[in-house]
C-alpha cells in the first residue's frame, strides 16, 4: 500500500511511457498488414493508406476499443485475489507491457512473425500464474481467448469465402461484369457502413455515451446504423459515377481491368473498416495494462472499485499508434504492399471485409484476436473460392509456430521483469 | 522490419502468367515454320538455316521457361487448379515447340526439297497447323480471365468456344493432311524413295503439330471441368 502512495505518480508515468511505446510498436509494424492489402492491390497510394490508417485506427481505438481494453485490464486476472496486494497488479501490468514491447521489438528486428495480442496475453498470464499464483488467472477466460485465435481466422475465412462467392455470382461470372459491378457494389458499401456503425453503437460506445448520459436501445442502434450505412453507400455511388468502362481496358489483354477499378473504389471503404477494426482490437493490447495501473493508483490501492476507464487512456493509445504510423509504419506498409501485388481489388475487398467484420465482432465481445492471423484466414477463404493464383500454405505452420513461441517467451520475460520490479521497489 | 511476415509470405507467385508466357514462346516457335517452308520452297538454304537457328533458340527459351515454372511450383502452394493438371498442360504446350524444332531440324539436315506438285498443298497445310497452335494460345491467354472469375461462370463459355474453334482448325488440318498425302502418292513413283519416305514423315509431324495444339485445348478443358 505504501509503495503506491509513495511512487504512485512515477508508476503511472512509467505505465504511460511503456503503453505508448507498445502502441507505437503496433502502429509501426502491425498496422502494415491491415493496410498493405489495399496498397498492394493499388486501390490506395501509400499516402492515402497512411491518412486512412491514422484517422480510422484512432477512431477504432477511441470508439470501439473499450471492451477489449477491459478484458486485458481485468478479464484475464481475477482482481479479487489481489485486494491485499494491489502493488503486485501494478508491477505485473508494467512488466507485461515491458515484456511484450521488448519481445515485439526484438522479433521485428530479427524478422520473426509475432502477434502483439499473443505477446501481451502470454505476458499477463505469465506474471499472474507464476508471480501471484495459478488461481489468479481466470483460466476459463484465457481458454475462450485462445479458442478465439482459432475461431477468428476460420470465421474470417468463411465470411470472405461467402463474399467472394457472391461477387462471382453477381458480378464476375455474368456477361456484363462492369454494369453489374456498378449495380451491386454499393450494397457491399452499405454493409461496411452498417457493420461498423452497429458494432460501435451496440458495444463500443458505452463509455462515450455514459459520459454524455445517453443510452440507445438495440432498435435505435440498428436504425442509426442503417442511416450511416445509407450515407456511406451514397458517398460510394458518387465516387463510382466517375469510373467509366473505357474501351482501352476492354481491348487490353484482360477484360476485367475496368471491373477491378470499380472494386478499387469499394476497397477504399473496406480499408477504412480494416483500420477501424484493427484500432478497436489491437490498441487495447497497449492501453489495457495502462488502464489497469491507472485505476489502481487513482483509487489509492483499492482494486475492483467501479472506476470507469478514463477516455484519455484510449486517446493516448490512439495517439501512440498514429505516431508509430507516422514515424516508421509507412515504410512497412510500402514493403508489405510491394509484396502482395498478386491480390486484385475484387479479392482484396472480400478478404478485408471478412477480416474486419470478424475483428470488429471480436472487439465488441471483448476478445483480443490477432488481426494479421484473421486476415490470413480471410485470404485463404478467398483462395478456397479459387480466387488467388498461388497461396503458400506453409504460412499456416508459421502461424502455429508463432503461437507456440510467442506465448512462452512473453510469459517468461514478464516473469523476469515482474520479479525485478518487485525486488527493486519493495 | 517485418521480413518474414506471415502475411506477405502467404502470397506465392501465380503460375498463370508464366504459363501464358511459355505458350507464347511455344507458338512463336511454331510460327517460324511458315517462313522456314517459304525458304525451303524457294531453295534458299541459307535463309532456311538462319530460321532453323531461330527455331532452336526459341525452343530453348521455351524449355527454360518450362523448367523455371516447374521449380516454382512446390507442393506447398495452394493453387486454384490442381497442380498436376497445370504441369501436364505445361508439358503439352512444350510439345508444340519440340515438334516445330524436329520438323525444321530434319528438313534442314536432309536439305529436303518439296516437289513442285505439292508445294501449294504444303504451304496451306503448314499454315493450318500454325493456325491451330495460335488458336490454342488464344485459349491459354484466357487463363488470367479464368482466374479472375474463379474458373467458373460466363468465362467458361468463352473458353469453350475458343476450344471448339481449335477443334475445327485441327479437323481442317486433318483434311489437308489427307489431301497432301494423296497428292504425294500420285507423284511418288517419280521421286527418290528415301526422299518420299521422309516427306511422308514430315507431313506426319506437321499433322502432329496441330494434334498437339488440340491436346493443349483438351487438357485445358479437363482442367476446367471439375
Amino acid at each position: 500500500m505504501s509503495v503506491i502512495a509513495e511512487y504512485g505518480t512515477v508508476l503511472l508515468v512509467l505505465a504511460c511511457v511503456f503503453g505508448v511505446f507498445m502502441a507505437w510498436g503496433v502502429g509501426a509494424n502491425d498496422v502494415a498488414n491491415a493496410m498493405g492489402t489495399s496498397v498492394g492491390s493499388r486501390a490506395l497510394t501509400i499516402k492515402q493508406a497512411i491518412i486512412i490508417a491514422m484517422v480510422f485506427e484512432f477512431l477504432g481505438a477511441y470508439l470501439a476499443g473499450g471492451e477489449v481494453t477491459s478484458t486485458i485490464r481485468k478479464g484475464i486476472i481475477d482482481p479479487a485475489i489481489l485486494t491485499d496486494t494491489p502493488e503486485l497488479l501494478v508491477y505485473g501490468m508494467l512488466s507485461a507491457l515491458l515484456a511484450a514491447g521488448t519481445w515485439l521489438l526484438a522479433a521485428s528486428l530479427w524478422g520473426w512473425p509475432v502477434s502483439t495480442t499473443h505477446s501481451i496475453v502470454g505476458a499477463i498470464v505469465g506474471f499472474a500464474a507464476v508471480g501471484i499464483g495459478i488461481d489468479a488467472v481466470d483460466w476459463a477466460r484465457v481458454g475462450s481467448i485462445v479458442a478465439s485465435w482459432v475461431v477468428s481466422p476460420v470465421l474470417a475465412g468463411s465470411i470472405s469465402y461467402g463474399l467472394f462467392r457472391s461477387v462471382q455470382v453477381l458480378i464476375l461470372n455474368t456477361d456484363k461484369p462492369f454494369q453489374n459491378a456498378k449495380r451491386f457494389i454499393p450494397i457491399y458499401m452499405f454493409a461496411v457502413g452498417f457493420l461498423i456503425a452497429m458494432v460501435t453503437m451496440v458495444k463500443g460506445l458505452k463509455h462515450v455515451f455514459a459520459d454524455a448520459g445517453m443510452a440507445l436501445s438495440y432498435g435505435e442502434s440498428a436504425g442509426y446504423a442503417t442511416l450511416i450505412g445509407l450515407a456511406v453507400m451514397a458517398i460510394g455511388v458518387v465516387l463510382l459515377k466517375r469510373i467509366r468502362e473505357d474501351d482501352a481496358a476492354v481491348l487490353s489483354r484482360n477484360r476485367f481491368a475496368s471491373v477491378e477499378r470499380v472494386f478499387a473504389v469499394l476497397m477504399i471503404f473496406t480499408a477504412c473498416a480494416m483500420a477501424f477494426a484493427h484500432g478497436s482490437n489491437d490498441v487495447a493490447n497497449a492501453v489495457g495494462p495502462m488502464a489497469a495501473v491507472y485505476s489502481v493508483i487513482v483509487n489509492e490501492g483499492v482494486i475492483g472499485a467501479s472506476a470507469t476507464m478514463p477516455n484519455w487512456v484510449l486517446l493516448l493509445g490512439g495517439l501512440g499508434i498514429v505516431a508509430g504510423l507516422g514515424t516508421y509504419g509507412y515504410k512497412v506498409i510500402a514493403t508489405v504492399g510491394r509484396k502482395i501485388t498478386e491480390l486484385t481489388p475484387s479479392r482484396g475487398f472480400a478478404a478485408e471485409l471478412g477480416a474486419a467484420a470478424t475483428v470488429v465482432l471480436a472487439s465488441g465481445t471483448g476478445l483480443p484476436v490477432s488481426t494479421t492471423h484473421t486476415l490470413v484466414g480471410a485470404i485463404l477463404g478467398v483462395g478456397l473460392a479459387r480466387g488467388i493464383g498461388a497461396l503458400n500454405l506453409s504460412v499456416i505452420g508459421t502461424i502455429f509456430m508463432s503461437w507456440i513461441i510467442t506465448l512462452p517467451v512473453g510469459a517468461v520475460l514478464a516473469i523476469i521483469f515482474f520479479f525485478t520490479f518487485k525486488t527493486v521497489l519493495s | 522490419m517485418a521480413i518474414n511476415n506471415p502475411f506477405t509470405s502467404l502470397f506465392g507467385k501465380s503460375p498463370i502468367k508464366p504459363m501464358q508466357d511459355h505458350m507464347t514462346v511455344a507458338c512463336a516457335t511454331a510460327e517460324e515454320l511458315i517462313p522456314f517452308f517459304q525458304a525451303v520452297t524457294a531453295g534458299n538454304w541459307q535463309d532456311a538455316e538462319a530460321i532453323q537457328q531461330r527455331i532452336a533458340e526459341r525452343e530453348n527459351e521455351a524449355d527454360d521457361l518450362k523448367k523455371n515454372l516447374r521449380l516454382h511450383l512446390p507442393k506447398s502452394l495452394f493453387l486454384p487448379v490442381p497442380r498436376t493438371d497445370l504441369l501436364e498442360l505445361l508439358s503439352m504446350q512444350d510439345a508444340i515447340a519440340n515438334c516445330a524444332r524436329d520438323i525444321a531440324g530434319i528438313m534442314l539436315g536432309r536439305k529436303m526439297a518439296i516437289p513442285e506438285f505439292i508445294q501449294s498443298h504444303m504451304q496451306e497445310f503448314v499454315q493450318s497447323a500454325v493456325d491451330a497452335a495460335n488458336q490454342a494460345l488464344k485459349a491459354i491467354n484466357e487463363l488470367d480471365e479464368l482466374l479472375e472469375t474463379g474458373f467458373s461462370g460466363y468465362e467458361l463459355t468463352v473458353v469453350e468456344n475458343l476450344i471448339e474453334e481449335l477443334d475445327n482448325r485441327e479437323h481442317l488440318s486433318d483434311k489437308l493432311e489427307v489431301q497432301i498425302r494423296a497428292a504425294l502418292f500420285a507423284i511418288e513413283d517419280d521421286l527418290r524413295p528415301v526422299n518420299v519416305m521422309f516427306l511422308y514423315r514430315v507431313i506426319e509431324w506437321i499433322g502432329e503439330l496441330s494434334n498437339r495444339a488440340q491436346r493443349v485445348g483438351s487438357r485445358l478443358q479437363l482442367l476446367l471441368a471439375r
